[in-house]
């Protein structure tokens, strides 16, 4: 294990979220709050630790595989504890475990808040309410395919480390150099989030809040700044916010090829089963809702916000228009499954993704053939090319693994914790990066009730959930550490 | 640059690596993903599975945008058929590995009709490098140097050579002729030598010179290596047969050692001057009756690097000759170095100098002014040749005045037909192609050797 290039690596992230700590201090200074001063504590923190860190080259710069893996899990955490300081310095949120979970909930783009909605929330300070925010948007493409933008971190195996914290079973690049990559990708996120600002601006939404609602879209995220979340929005807003959720959770390589003029591979099979599963939602939820008789929305409306809500879960953002844990059994049901599929490979969304369930899909009816033929000879493929055997078989393993977590967490939780359901949807919101749940950590309530012992846990399905889970279990083995 | 390397074997990794080091971006081509994979694990470059020669293939890898196209798969015909298409769907110069002798011939033919830059033939690179080698033994590399008017020599100091403790300065008093020291290896480290340089025994020297000079200053030192008249060649396969016909004419006698009888057959039917030998190269017995302790050189070409090595190793024993090895791996390069064997020959290295040094003069075509481009000591010491400017600062200033950066030489300079091997009171003009030897710095002017 190269310790030598892992200390400098956190180094490296912890001088750069001394950086982004620039956004919540300037939106102190607009609004002149005296929390400036624990940001400012923060990030003289930040610069310092890190700044230690980086001293002294290491000798052997290799990455290689394992590097990377803990580079990246250990950078996730490191990068929460520090994030969490200006919640906790300033009183906002009295207890450290609590601004924790709710920093961790910010990075992974979850979403799920230990605030209160209501008074609590509208009274926090505006500069850390914009540093939430905007934690969902640098969480969203990832912070270490940020820092390979603009670093030359030396070494040509930075690959493992964009491998490692990108969303998707296989990572391709873009372009030869990795550099060059996580530059495009990073223009592709800050153009598509300014456009979205731009459009909140003619809605009715004021400067700040369209600025952290654009980030927090941009993200997946979902912290919002209002206890009803988006609902007391115009139309025209939740209709943009619901046109931009789907778009972050396209492939962003699909845009790329989108730019180049490659608009049939663009669609790839990914997008469209994604889309498809979009629109399926959608209708069986409208449906459902004018159905029942027990809800009086006009069929305008039903559609709406059955397209808030499926776009909101499948993104895994998680804002809210109307409180979905009122509606039928069959629309919550979807939603809860929506949760699980989660958003494309390579967005900024979470879930098991499209593509990963397209993989398992089509590799167990491969094995079904199997069974009935057991000399036919047949691949998995996707857009016509050949899934690679060790590829399906590491999301065979990835869906084991999660598993493992989820069963894990759930009955860890259960533990202290008495409702099902809610101790259920609780670890499928924070695990899927989803944030709101079913019960009281739905759309109306928080995760603030939970003890010590399970907000730990749910930090840890965060943090699993948005590092695709194996770099996070990988950090605890014993193997990884071995000599 | 962008460049497209289709063909992952050994040569494509070894360009992919040190192209990507240069700065360019690099998408290499395979069929096989295993391939691919690992060359994109070690290096930054895009990978693209696929046949090299189909139109989608080409696309995905972004042909339409590059500035260069590298056909290097095993196959002649492929790598032709890459080219060509590559040509057509962009503005891309194209080069292509041909192997096979009966296309190798119609060199010019292709260039001209195919459009290709260059065709490149390792094993008629590393032929040729042999060639040289045995035309003049005292080296361990020799590379023509500004446009082959001056030769790079590289030589091991032995023990009873009247260079070693003498420094650099006393060697220019006592027996300069127009030779420059341009880099001394000791070890694992690499010295561009001041006049205060002390030789030692076993340094290996590079030193400019022409040939006529170069083969005095061997004379005045007592530097031991006669001419050589008779060569065993173990092994009989592509470049034994280009070394049989670079040779033919040379006064050389050729004799090849080859175990499978049908090749045998061809070589002894094309090439009558050779004496070809069949029987098992590893048979002590037989390469001893054949004169192995008697040759001039043994030049050692199976297609396995350890047996190659063995065999190096076998006739040093035995014999005083000339020893050559090929080796096809460079991953050990230090440790094999260390058991001294003369001149070791690699073709996939050979052929990457080449490419590399074609990448780096169109570079220049695109602004800066650097001509070609030599690896003197391997990742450690290279000589760059630039064209001097009107307005250098280099210019009219005799060499001894001008404050040079330390480990930086001028190493020739190329006037008009005329190539001068610098001394201190040589002045540089503008317009003048100066070589410059330096220690790993990226140069990109003539000027940046000034401190």
């Amino acid at each position: 294990m190269n310790f030598g290039i892992i200390k400098r690596t956190l180094g490296f992230i912890l001088v750069f979220e001394g950086l982004f700590l620039a956004v919540p201090i300037i939106t102190a200074t607009v609004y002149w709050e005296k929390e400036f001063f624990d940001i400012l504590l923060t990030m003289g923190l930040c610069f310092a630790v890190g700044g230690v860190c980086m001293i002294g080259k290491p000798k052997n710069q290799n990455i290689y595989a394992k590097e990377g893996f803990v580079i990246v899990a250990l950078s996730w955490i490191v990068m929460s504890l520090f994030g969490a300081l200006p919640f906790w310095f300033s009183g906002a949120i009295p207890s450290y475990i609590d601004a924790l979970f709710e920093t961790v909930s910010g990075f992974t783009t979850t979403g799920a808040s230990v605030i209160p909605t209501g008074e609590a929330l509208e009274s926090m300070p505006k500069c850390l309410l914009m540093w939430r925010s905007f934690t969902h948007w640098v969480g969203g493409m990832g912070v270490l395919v940020f820092i390979m933008a603009f670093l030359p971190l030396s070494g040509a195996r930075n690959m493992h480390l964009m491998r490692a914290e990108s969303p998707g079973p296989s990572v391709g690049k873009l372009v030869p150099r990795v550099r060059q990559t996580a530059k495009i990708l990073y223009v592709i996120y800050t153009v598509m989030t300014s456009i979205q600002f731009v459009l909140l601006l003619f809605g009715d939404m004021t400067v700040f809040e369209a600025l952290n609602t654009a980030f927090a879209t941009a993200g997946t995220g979902g912290f919002s700044l209002k206890g009803d979340s988006m609902a007391s929005f115009s139309s025209y807003t939740q209709i943009v916010i619901t046109v931009f959720m789907i778009l972050f959770a396209v492939n962003f390589n699909s845009y790329f090829l989108l730019l180049r003029g490659r608009i049939k591979e663009a669609f790839s099979s990914e997008v469209r089963v994604f889309f498809v599963i979009v629109i399926t939602a959608i209708t069986l939820i409208t449906i459902n809702l004018q159905i029942s008789e027990a809800y009086a929305y006009t069929t305008g409306e039903a559609i709406k916000h059955s397209a808030f809500s499926v776009a909101s879960i499948i993104s895994t953002t998680g804002f809210v228009t109307e409180n979905f844990d009122l509606w039928p059994a069959f629309s919550k049901g979807i939603l809860v499954l929506l949760m699980f599929v989660g958003a494309c490979a390579g967005s900024t969304g979470g879930g098991v993704k499209v593509s990963r369930m397209m993989i398992l899909y089509k590799g167990a009816t491969r094995e079904m053939k199997k069974m009935l033929h057991s000399r036919q000879i047949t691949n998995v493929t996707m857009d016509k090319r050949v899934v690679e055997r060790e590829v399906v078989q590491n999301t065979f393993a990835y869906l084991f693994a999660y598993i493992l977590v989820f069963v894990a967490s759930f009955l860890l939780i259960c533990l202290d914790t008495q409702n099902l359901t809610e101790n259920f949807t609780a670890v499928a919101a924070t695990i899927n990066n989803v944030g709101p749940g079913l019960g009281a950590v739905g759309p109306a309530g928080n995760f603030a009730f939970f003890s010590v012992g399970s907000k730990l846990v749910l930090i840890f399905d965060m943090l699993a959930g948005r590092l695709e889970i194996f770099p996070m279990l990988l950090l605890f083995s014993v193997q990884t550490w071995k000599k | 640059m962008k460049i497209i390397i289709v063909g992952c074997g050994r040569v494509g990794q070894t360009l992919a690596e040190r192209l990507n080091d240069d700065g360019n971006e690099v998408t290499v081509i395979d069929i096989s993903e295993e391939k691919v994979k690992e060359v994109t694990d070690v290096c930054d470059v895009l990978g693209v599975v696929g046949n090299g020669a189909t139109h989608t293939t080409l696309q995905d890898a972004g042909v339409d945008t590059a500035d260069l196209f590298i056909a290097v798969t095993n196959s002649d015909e492929l790598n032709l058929l890459c080219c060509m298409i590559a040509k057509k769907e962009g503005r891309c110069q194209t080069v292509a590995r041909i192997k096979n002798p009966e296309y190798s011939k119609e060199t010019a033919y292709l260039q001209d009709e195919l459009g290709l830059v260059m065709v490149i033939n390792p094993e008629y690179a590393a032929a040729e490098e042999i060639a040289r080698v045995l035309r003049f033994p005292s080296a361990m590399k020799i590379e023509p140097f500004a446009n082959g008017k001056v030769e790079l020599i590289k030589f091991k100091l032995p023990k009873e050579c009247s260079l070693v403790g003498m420094s650099v300065k006393d060697m220019a008093m006592k027996l300069y002729g127009g030779v420059l020291v341009c880099a001394i290896e000791r070890g694992d480290e690499a010295h561009i030598p001041n006049g205060d340089f002390v030789f030692e025994e076993r340094d290996v020297v590079s030193i400019v010179a022409t040939a006529k000079n170069a083969n005095e200053f061997f004379k005045k030192i007592q530097y031991k290596g006669n001419s050589i008249k008779n060569v065993m060649v173990i092994g009989g396969g592509a470049i034994t047969h280009y070394l049989c016909g670079i040779l033919e004419s040379s006064g050389i006698a050729l004799k090849i050692v080859e175990k499978d009888l049908k090749t045998c057959e061809e070589l002894a039917s094309r090439w009558q001057k050779a004496s070809v030998i069949h029987g098992s190269l590893q048979d002590r017995e037989l390469l001893i009756e054949e004169g192995l302790a008697d040759a001039g050189a043994v030049v050692a070409l199976s297609n396995f690097d350890e047996e190659n090595i063995l065999l190096s190793l076998f006739a040093k024993e035995t014999g005083s000759g000339k020893l050559i090895t090929k080796i096809k791996r460079t991953d050990y390069g230090n440790v094999i170095s260390k058991l001294d064997l003369d001149t070791m020959i690699c073709p996939k290295n050979i052929t990457s100098d080449m490419i590399l040094r074609y990448v780096r003069a169109t570079q220049n075509t695109h602004g800066s002014n650097i001509e070609t481009l030599y690896n003197i000591i391997e990742g450690q010491v290279e000589a760059t040749e630039f064209i001097v400017k009107e307005n250098s600062p280099i210019i009219g200033v005799p060499l001894w005045q001008l404050p040079f950066k330390n480990n930086v030489l001028i190493a020739s300079i190329s006037r008009g037909k005329q190539v001068i091997v610098p001394k201190g009171s040589d002045v540089i003009q503008a317009g003048d192609a100066v070589v410059v030897v330096s220690k790993h710095m990226a140069l990109r002017d003539v000027a940046d050797v000034l401190k």
